[in-house]
């Protein structure tokens, strides 16, 4: 049952073999078993599961059932749950039960998913290694000696030690694909502007998107399908025609353009996981893929790019985080302005108050053109690389980090290090691409390895489809720590 | 570019983030690093790009004229840290 | 040393939508504290803003009747500062590319026309309100008024003298309560002004360094704390010192400026484009349509006035104040071709002193436009005398006889005299009787004419028409 797929969960949902109430209980349970351990949940609430579970059970009872119905999924504690805590990972939120649902939680609630818990994450999804959350780090399921990633670490761990069929994530600057490509996982980051952004507590606006963490990629296709869609409320929120994401994933691969860029191929990327994404490329090649070398030049900015944007805008957005209306409030100050600084200084946590301070700088006065203006001038430039680099190819392929799991504490005192997990992600938050990641292999200390699979926008169900297809000869996404 | 101590206490003012003289020299030191790599963006000559904003090059949606929200006070407040007379309070504000 | 005063205004004017600029919450003043606060004005963690379609409307009416540049795309920013009454920690503004760019204002200052320049006008959202009453050493913050749509107009610094400045204000005022984007109640916060000034020695070119006198909610105010400032800023130079650029609060009960904060400690405002907006765009069509829509704009009427009823510069700028006085008189003109003169005294006259009386808007005026007509048709169609009209008017304000005017006239008897042969009869009977004074009369004492028509008069109890008794007293006293 634990390893089962969401489309086998739904059979035997729907043949009456297993109740919902039944699956939310033995989830429950092994979480209650598991999380003491790898801490991948903020807050279970069992009594609002199981009568989502009841709820869910009267509709697929009177055959009203859609593909989730009765379903447990993870939520990453960045989206609003009403009712629920949602602390987004910080102090600062640690008594925030919020009075809304999330565009997100609403879509699936609307499909009768249940909530079975929300998923621990780096503070204010800043990090790498969901060792910034305020309710203490996150262990990888594969190795408790290593992160999981971050700062969707908590779904990740709570898919792979399969504490849940499948969780949502949030990705920023790799946010969703990292954590997955560490903890063995599939995960993608779709096109800017698919998944509500409403109710998702903003990091960086221009940036975030939400998406789907599971076993697999025909697993993600239905997840999709589910979390995609128009919503009113965020005005950047795409008006498109309802696409199946599961449509393509039969289809082969004949004739499929990979596209290699050399920027990724060239130093950094540790052997281990050089060699693992040799050996998926020479699966890829026995479906029919061809592979062809592209080049991203400005990509390699990516990362100095990406941190002066995503602070600059989390500086504004965390702003309204003062102790006024929601939220920790300093038990002690002298006025005012005293009553901020220390509401902010105790509620935040060091990397947090980092890119605050970073973002801050970036659009003062007198640094705004050398900085903020430069950084999205190269934003441009290097979704231009992009679109050209997509005249040659389909896809672009590549890794999702360049190591496997680091151990825990290994570069939490070394930002920059740590920003530099980042380097192969960030560029498609940048230019609003989708991107994802699928396990293909194992490195040093039995570690997963990600590969990184891009596309142009909108191309998530080819996409799917290639991992479909590569996940039909392979069985490196059936591998469990547990 | 170089950044000081004093640039340090200036955005923190900005931000309303304490920081101390030790933690703002530790502070300075990091951020001195990431600026470092920052930096590197200047290698590349811009002067032609106009800057993106957004990843989709798609227009503001505009909501029609109507009320739509009920009052829900009661509710937002039972989460405020404190409230009297279904006002926030803050610490008396000085103009 | 002569001194020049220089003055701009930037004036914020709340939008009359009913919805809030980036939420559904109600904008309706007086509720109940925070009861139309929701989830996006209180700025909970995950809520996102999107843009109201009334209130760009109003933008693109006010830019199209000051002849403005409508921008598309316009783009919408964060000004980043922290206080109580700003949820967000950031003001959703404009920065660079405003809705509106440029436009005119023409006043009439001293009898003169003269045009004021704008720069621009832009959306953004309001605060809320910080209430100081004490709760034991706080403040209570209502956020019902955050995110209330606002269109701040900012002008050049054409002004000379806080006269103009006033004219300018009220003008602004006039027009944006005419083409019914705002509201105009300068007691709710409707309509708020504040003042750039600076002064310079007069025949110089050079600016002077300003200092910008905040939340001005009246024009007496606008005038004193500009005339304050002035004095203020003229004194430093004279005695050698110079100004520091500051924004300062004017302090109604002590009639003056004080600091507020110096350009020192002024924020950094990071302003930078709101990544939840993405580019307004407004098409030529729509434009279009607003233009459509849009009513004749006041100073077109006035024009019109002075060419179409031949009225004075004076009479047509008053007519045309507010869009509800120039369309009621237009109604009363339209029911008396020809009488525009009339028409104009009469509202100008007694309407107007009556509502300012009661303290009434035009729109809660008890006579309506065709009762007026009717009423000035019998004073020009020489049924009853001015001065009876005067009379009938007060019967109808007060509702007697169903503001019938024949039905008033008939019932106080107030019916002139305009028979030929009853007055002759009538003035024969006076001649008679004042011998003495028509010898006067003809020995060249002009006064005697007067004192026979009063006789006249008299003896009608005011109801014959002078007009009348005056050409035939005069027929038969030179006869």
């Amino acid at each position: 049952m634990f390893n089962a797929s969401l489309k086998q969960l739904a059979v035997q949902l729907a043949e009456k073999k297993i109740s919902s109430t039944e699956l939310t209980t033995e989830f429950l349970r092994r979480i209650k078993q598991f999380n003491p351990e790898y801490n991948a949940f903020i807050t279970v609430n069992e009594e609002i599961s199981l009568a989502q579970a009841k709820a869910a059970d009267k509709m697929i009872a009177v055959g009203q059932a859609g593909p989730l119905t009765g379903i447990p999924i993870a939520q990453k504690d960045i989206f609003c749950a009403k009712g629920w805590l949602t602390t987004c990972g910080s102090k600062m939120l640690s008594n925030f039960v919020s009075p809304y649902d999330a565009g997100v939680i609403e879509r699936f609630n609307q499909a009768g998913a249940i909530n079975i818990g929300k998923t621990n994450m780096d503070e204010f999804a800043m990090g790498s290694s969901n060792e910034t959350s305020y309710f203490g780090i996150v262990k990888n399921p594969w190795d408790v000696a290593a992160v999981p990633g971050g700062s969707s670490g908590g779904a990740a761990c709570a898919v792979a030690a399969r504490l849940t069929p499948a969780a949502t994530g949030t990705d920023t600057g790799g946010s969703i694909r990292q954590p997955a490509a560490l903890c063995g996982i599939s995960g993608i980051k779709p096109t800017y502007g698919l998944v509500s952004r409403y109710g998702m507590i903003a990091f960086a606006s221009s940036l975030d998107q939400g998406g789907p963490m599971a076993k697999s990629a025909e697993d993600l296709a239905l997840l999709l399908n589910v979390m995609t869609g128009f919503d009113l409320r965020d005005s950047t929120s795409l008006q498109r025609d309802a696409e199946d994401y599961a449509q393509d994933l039969q289809k082969p691969l004949a004739g499929l353009r990979i596209g290699l860029p050399k920027e990724y191929f060239a130093e950094g990327m540790s052997q281990e996981v050089a060699r693992a994404i040799e050996q998926a490329l020479v699966e890829c090649r026995k479906l029919g893929a061809q592979t062809i070398e592209v080049s991203l030049p400005n990509a390699p900015l990516s990362i100095p790019v990406y941190y002066v944007l995503a602070p600059a805008e989390a500086s504004s957005n965390l702003s309204r985080f003062d102790g006024v209306r929601y939220g920790y409030r300093a038990p002690a100050y002298s006025d005012l302005a005293d009553m901020y600084r220390k509401t902010r200084t105790q509620g935040f946590g060091a990397e947090v108050k980092r890119r605050i301070l970073i973002g801050t700088y970036v659009l003062s006065h007198g640094y705004y053109d050398a900085y903020y203006i430069k950084a999205q001038k190269l934003r441009r430039l290097i979704a231009q690389d992009f679109a050209e680099a997509y005249e040659r190819c389909d896809i672009i392929m590549g890794p999702t980090t360049p190591t496997v799991a680091f151990n825990l504490g290994e570069k939490s005192g070394d930002p920059i290090q740590m920003y530099l997990s980042d380097i192969y992600t960030s560029a498609a938050n940048l230019t609003g691409m989708p991107a994802m990641s699928i396990p293909i292999g194992f490195g040093d200390k039995n570690r997963p390895i990600g590969l990184h699979i891009m596309g142009n926008y909108f191309k998530e169900a080819q996409m799917l489809n290639i991992a479909h297809q590569y996940q039909l000869v392979t069985d490196w996404h059936l591998k469990s720590p547990v | 570019m170089t950044l000081s101590a004093n640039d340090v206490k200036r955005i923190a003012d900005l931000a309303y983030i304490e920081i101390n003289d030790v933690e703002a020299k530790e502070t300075l030191d990091q951020l001195s690093g990431i600026f470092d790599l920052i930096e590197t963006m200047q290698a590349v000559d811009t002067s032609t790009v106009e800057p993106m904003s957004h990843a989709q090059s798609v227009v503001q949606r505009l909501r029609e004229d109507e009320v739509t929200e009920a009052d829900q006070h009661e509710l937002y407040q039972s989460i405020a840290p404190q409230v009297e007379a279904d006002l926030y309070l803050v610490p008396q504000v000085i103009e | 040393m002569q001194w020049e005063i220089v003055i701009g205004l930037e004036v914020h004017a709340q939008l009359s939508t009913q919805s809030k600029i980036f939420s559904g919450a109600s904008t309706a003043y007086g509720a109940p504290p925070n009861s139309q606060a929701c989830v996006i004005d209180l700025a909970l963690p995950g809520v996102l803003p999107v843009l109201n379609k009334g209130a760009v409307e109003r933008a693109i009416k006010f830019g199209l009747s000051v002849g403005a540049k409508i921008n598309s795309p316009s783009i919408f920013a964060r000004k980043n500062y922290f206080y109580p009454d700003l949820p967000k920690g950031y003001q959703i503004s404009q920065f660079e590319l405003p809705v509106v760019q440029g436009g005119n204002i023409q006043i009439q200052a001293d009898g003169e026309e003269k045009n004021i320049r704008l720069t621009r006008a832009h959306l953004e959202e309001d605060a809320g309100k910080s209430l100081h009453e004490d709760f034991h050493g706080m403040s209570g913050i209502d956020l019902n008024r955050a995110g209330t749509p606002l269109l701040e107009i900012v002008s050049e610094p054409d002004m000379r003298s806080s006269a103009e400045a006033v004219v300018y204000a009220k003008t602004l005022h006039a027009l944006v309560r005419w083409i019914g984007i705002c509201d105009g109640n300068m007691q709710e916060g409707s309509f708020r002004c504040d003042a750039n000034v600076s002064v310079r020695p007069c025949g110089t070119e050079k600016l002077g360094t300003r200092c910008e006198i905040k939340n001005l909610n009246s024009f007496r105010f606008l005038e004193k704390a500009i005339d304050y400032e002035a004095r203020r800023q003229i004194e430093i130079l004279q005695d050698g010192g110079t100004i520091r650029q500051e924004t300062r609060l004017y302090d109604a009960n002590k009639d003056e400026t004080r600091t507020m904060r110096t350009k020192e400690d002024a924020n950094d405002y990071r302003y930078f484009p709101d990544p939840d907006l993405l580019p307004l765009e407004i098409s030529a069509n729509w434009i279009d349509q607003v233009q459509l829509a849009l009513p004749e704009l006041p100073q077109v009427r006035r024009d019109r006035y002075m060419s179409e009823f031949a009225l004075s510069a004076y009479d047509a700028s008053v007519l045309t104040s507010s869009r509800e006085t120039a369309d009621y008189f237009e109604s009363t003109i339209k029911q008396l071709p020809g009488q525009a003169k009339l028409c104009a005294n009469w509202i100008m006259g007694e309407i107007s002193g009556q509502l300012n009386k009661e303290g009434l808007e035009i729109t809660a005026c008890p006579i309506t436009p065709s009762q007026l007509a009717t009423l000035l048709k019998r004073i020009s169609d020489g049924t009853i005398s001015g001065k009876a009209a005067k009379t009938v008017f007060e019967s109808m304000w007060n509702g007697e006889l169903e503001r019938n005017v024949d039905a008033i006239i008939a019932a106080k008897g107030l019916k002139q005299i305009s028979d030929d042969s009853t007055i002759e009869k009538l003035v024969e009977q006076v001649l008679t009787a004042n011998a003495q004074q028509v010898a006067d009369y003809r020995n060249g004492k002009e006064k005697a004419f007067n004192s026979l028509v009063g006789q006249i008069m008299k003896a009608t109890q005011g109801k014959a028409n002078p007009a009348q008794v005056n050409t035939i007293l005069k027929k038969k006293l030179g006869g």
